[in-house]
């Protein structure tokens, strides 16, 4: 629970580095995410003076959120000791939590970016999380379980085999990835020009350490959509209950390792492409809708052949 | 004494005698507290039998027959398992209306016309679960339509309420006309109009069957609000008041419910896949349609009463789930989809009476219900703001709250159905799943928008800047419902495990016994499959939100400082630069809108030079209104010009007529005997 605490921000720091190096820049530091939370935990808060109770309370909501959802995904073991606590569906939902809230905050102070970036926000989320859930239904689907840890087991075993619906499953959530965690083409996590930003318009009005701490709910994000892919569509090295230290140490390394991996392919792609217009995107992620649907309609169907 | 059926009907006397006393006191200044403090101690009293019933006597049965009604008939009442979850339901709604009503029934210009009718209509949708023969039923439930439609019309002085009201009456009667003919073909020509025989019997024939199906989707869908005949439910839930209104969202639309399941699961005999087909199908269009309307919505209590066709969709799709895996022969998902539905219908009636009476406290605070002219009420009812975001994060089905663990449900049956053998349902179960996740998702954009257009922001009219917190009476049902959401959300196992003598009873499958569970979690089928946990999310959520709220506090600087807020160099923005309900929906409406209601926007830019400033045009239409209803009212209405004529005949020609629909009916008769 601790581990995704402490890699989270340094993901989103490689995947910067990552993305400056492309672009033939040096590049801050990938330690420069946790001097950013840490200055922003130093400062002042500076409200607006019509911001309600909500306003504060949000960000401990969200970050408490996302990092339970974080904590319940399989990250280089399975059988985690709570992971009954809620299946994929469960997550999904949480992370739905924290964007419910979020786009209130959005909305607390009555300025027109907290209204654009919320209105936004919820049109993306109609489309991402139905499509996050056609996904989380062919994964049960194909291993009979929407518990996380037992899909995890069941991919690592060799009875799946290569499967079309799980091809496209990975697709829709690649592209429910980058939709979720803002990042180009869907929305641009570095903008701060008005008329393009949506999750940075919601989160215009905060400051200091409310800031720090929506902030780092969002680098948690960006780890868990990570460890979730790495965890269902590439189990290797994932360990199982009962194996040996060394075993676990193989399991951690292997993690970091598919981490490098994923922030390399997303820096590579968030480089070779260019940011979509806004009603581009319900286009983009209704292709992912339409992928995973299509994958789940294949299983069902397939089932009886 | 055993506390049974009589006990409950001697409660529903009780609420009779309260109407008739309402009507001899109503102009008394006092009468509003004693009537709402009767019909609490009422439903009270009817609740604490029913939920004894439920909970330590599941298998009672207990039957009883009055003198009355038809006179060799008689009136049958019957307590079953299925009868007495909905007398919870309708008598807990019951009793926290009332409670909200001793606070909210001050503001009553015309307490007149209210309080006669809230007790009458309390009483007919008891007699309606209670009901155990055809004519009783219809007797109680034409009872119910025509108390709650003396309730829509008590503002009779407006407009828009006279026309809702004259809707309402319309589909009232072609509902309950449906379901006559429904009963009818389920007695039988023998006449067989209690219920005890109509079970007892064997099933129609499949031509009949189909026909019923059809009647009760027509009578009872349309009392629930089943797209297409959804029509009067916006229109009527918001015009009464609000605590009416959220009996009639809450608890009436469950009353049809109760009607469905009791003809489809109880009387009709087994079901066949394919009427399966048909709940699914109309219940996944009516939750998609739903909570779209709701979103293009920009009036508090339309919005929540679109929103009650939405759950209705849900509760039918869980419902369709239930009939095509009992058609299979498949108990325990059966089980699982109707625990599933009947554990919806109690999170709605929770959570959607919640949200009316908040949207009766912000009207009777501002005497506003739209949201254009709302915002800001955070500040000024802080404790109201706050049910109401409970009300809508349990609506949006986020855990851990109660919308989430019944939802889950739904989806974990959605997963059983692969196994189901038609090929029809295999393609169409996925597709009705898919419309659950969109639907689930538009629902936490429109709440999002309620509650940020209503209590957020800043406030968008001078009726705001007067507005203050509501009564105690009001606040502790609304926090007595919050609580209820929060607790059936983190620990739904209490709640299946209640459920369960129902299901036993309807289809002879139940789910496994979820308290034994450790941790109080729920395992539908088996924990490695699917479990989840309320209660450990909730603990969980709460422990990581303290350790953050510690370490920043404990670490991080305590500085604050207040200053305005950030509107690009321009300062003092007016309120009305604020997103509006309209403008928050705007990307939402042109992404299904254009399909759904033909929106269409036009934006008229000004010349160059010219001040007057550019306008933009919205529209949309109502596709089911245009497309259905404007058709039948054109037909009709040159139906009866037509017929007009016949008013102004001479005396020779009316008796012809007489005598020549004589003669042909007389050879009607000879032609077919």
């Amino acid at each position: 629970m601790f581990l995704v605490l402490l890699l989270a921000p340094l993901l989103t720091g490689f995947v910067r580095k990552m993305k400056a190096r492309l672009l033939r820049r040096q590049g801050p530091s990938m330690v420069q995410p946790y001097r950013d939370l840490l200055r922003l935990m130093r400062k002042e808060v500076v409200l607006a003076d019509n911001a309600s109770w909500l306003f504060r309370v949000t960000p401990y909501l969200i970050f408490a959120a996302t990092w339970v959802a974080a904590a319940l995904v399989p990250t280089f073991a399975t059988g985690l000791t709570f992971s009954w606590t809620a299946d994929l569906i469960a997550i999904v939902a949480l992370l739905g939590s924290a964007r419910f809230f979020l786009a209130l905050a959005g909305m607390d102070v009555g300025t027109g970016f907290g209204g654009i970036g919320s209105s936004r926000e919820v049109m993306i989320a109609s489309l991402a999380e139905p499509a996050m859930l056609l996904i989380a239904f062919s994964l049960a689907l194909v291993a009979g379980a929407t518990q996380l840890s037992t899909v995890a087991a069941f991919m690592t075993s060799s009875a799946v085999g290569l499967r079309v619906s799980l091809g496209m499953a990975l697709i829709a959530l690649v592209m429910v990835a980058i939709a979720e965690n803002a990042r180009i083409p869907v929305d641009n996590p570095a903008t701060h020009l008005e008329l393009t930003m949506v999750h940075e318009a919601m989160v215009l009005e905060y400051s200091g350490r409310h800031l720090a701490m929506i902030e780092f709910a969002s680098f948690l994000k960006l780890l868990l959509y990570m460890s979730l892919i790495a965890c269902v569509f590439l189990p290797w090295g994932l360990v199982t209950v009962g194996s040996g230290p060394e075993a676990y140490a193989v399991g951690l390394v292997t993690y970091v390792g598919k981490l490098l991996i994923g922030g390399v392919l997303l820096a590579f792609f968030e480089t070779a492409i260019a940011k979509m217009r806004v009603f581009r995107v319900p286009d983009f992620l209704g292709a992912a809708l339409m992928l995973a649907l299509l994958g789940t309609l294949l299983l069902f169907v397939s089932r009886s052949l | 004494m055993i506390p049974g059926v009589e006990a409950l009907l001697w409660g529903v006397a009780a609420l009779m005698i309260t109407a008739v006393l309402a009507v001899t006191l109503s102009r008394r200044s006092t009468a509003t507290g004693l009537i709402y403090l009767i019909t609490l101690a009422v439903c009270g009293f009817l609740l604490g039998i029913a939920l004894w019933c439920l909970v330590l006597r599941p298998t009672d049965v207990t039957s009883t027959t009055l003198p009355v009604g038809l006179p060799w008939i008689g009136a049958h009442f019957r307590l079953d398992a299925l009868s007495a979850f909905f007398l919870v339901v309708v008598n807990l709604g019951g009793a926290l209306s009332s409670l909200y009503g001793l606070g909210y029934g001050r503001h009553e210009s015309a307490p007149h016309r209210v309080l006669p009718f809230f007790p009458a209509f309390l009483a007919g949708m008891n007699l309606v679960v209670m009901a155990d023969d055809a004519f009783t039923f219809l007797l109680s439930w034409e009872f119910m339509s025509l108390a709650s439609w003396a309730l829509v019309i008590a503002h009779h002085r407006e407009p828009a309420n006279t026309r809702a009201g004259y809707i309402y009456l319309v589909m009232a009667s072609f509902g309950t006309l449906a379901l006559l003919l429904a009963f009818g073909l389920l007695a039988g020509p023998a006449g067989n109009y209690t219920f005890e025989v109509m079970r007892a019997s064997s099933p129609p024939a499949p031509l009949i069957a189909t026909i019923v199906l059809i009647l009760m989707l027509l009578g009872a869908g349309s009392k629930a609000g089943l797209v297409p005949l959804h029509v009067w439910l916006p229109l009527a839930h918001p015009a009464a008041p609000s605590h009416v209104s959220a009996l009639m969202s809450g608890v009436m639309t469950k009353v049809a419910v109760y009607g469905f399941i009791r003809v489809l699961f109880d009387l009709l005999g087994p079901p066949t896949w394919w009427s399966s087909v048909v709940v699914l199908v109309l219940g996944s269009a009516t939750a998609v349609l739903g909570i779209l309307y709701a979103l293009m919505e920009s009036d508090l209590k339309r919005l929540l009463a679109y929103s009650t066709i939405e759950n209705i969709g849900i509760i039918f799709v869980s419902l369709g789930l239930a009939l095509a895996f009992q058609a299979n022969g498949m108990g325990w998902p059966a089980a699982l989809a109707l625990t599933a539905a009947l554990f919806h219908a109690l999170n709605h009636s929770f959570f959607k009476s919640l949200l009316f009476f908040g949207a009766g406290a912000v009207l009777s605070a501002t005497g506003e219900r739209n949201m254009e002219k709302l915002g800001g009420l955070i500040h000024r009812m802080p404790v109201t703001s706050f049910v109401f975001l409970v009300g809508c994060v349990a609506i949006s089905a986020l855990p851990p709250f109660n919308g989430f663990a019944s939802e889950w449900l739904i989806f974990q049956a959605i997963l059983l159905s692969p196994d189901l053998p038609q090929w029809g349902l295999k393609v169409l179960v996925p597709a009705a799943g898919g419309m659950l996740a969109l639907s689930a998702a538009l629902v936490a954009a429109c709440f999002v928008k309620a509650f940020g257009i209503t209590f957020l922001g800043r406030p968008r009219s001078e009726a705001v800047d007067r507005a203050h917190e509501v009564d105690r009476y009001s606040l502790t049902a609304m926090a007595a419902l919050a609580a209820l959401c929060l607790l059936a959300g983190i620990l739904p196992g209490f709640v299946i495990d209640g459920l369960s003598p129902v299901t036993q009873a309807l289809i002879g499958g139940r789910m496994p016994t979820q308290i034994s569970q450790p941790w109080l979690s729920i395992v539908p089928i088996a924990e490695s499959r699917s479990s989840y946990n309320g209660l450990l999310v909730f603990v969980f959520i709460t422990i990581s939100a303290s350790i953050a709220v510690y370490v920043i506090h404990r670490f991080a600087s305590h500085e604050l400082r207040r200053g305005p807020a950030w509107g690009c160099g321009f300062p003092d923005m007016p309120p009305d630069a604020q997103y509006t309900a309209t403008s928050f929906a705007q990307p939402i409406r042109r992404v299904f809108g254009t399909f759904a209601f033909r929106a269409k926007e036009t934006v008229k830019m000004t010349p160059p030079g010219d001040i007057s400033p550019a306008r933009l045009d919205v529209e949309t239409h109502d596709v089911i209104w245009e497309a259905l209803y404007d058709p039948i009212t054109g037909w009709l209405e040159y139906a009866t010009l037509k017929l007009n004529r016949l008013q102004f005949l001479t005396i020779r020609r009316y008796l012809t007529l007489v005598f020549g629909s004589l003669v042909t009916l007389l050879l009607v008769v000879a032609l077919w005997l």
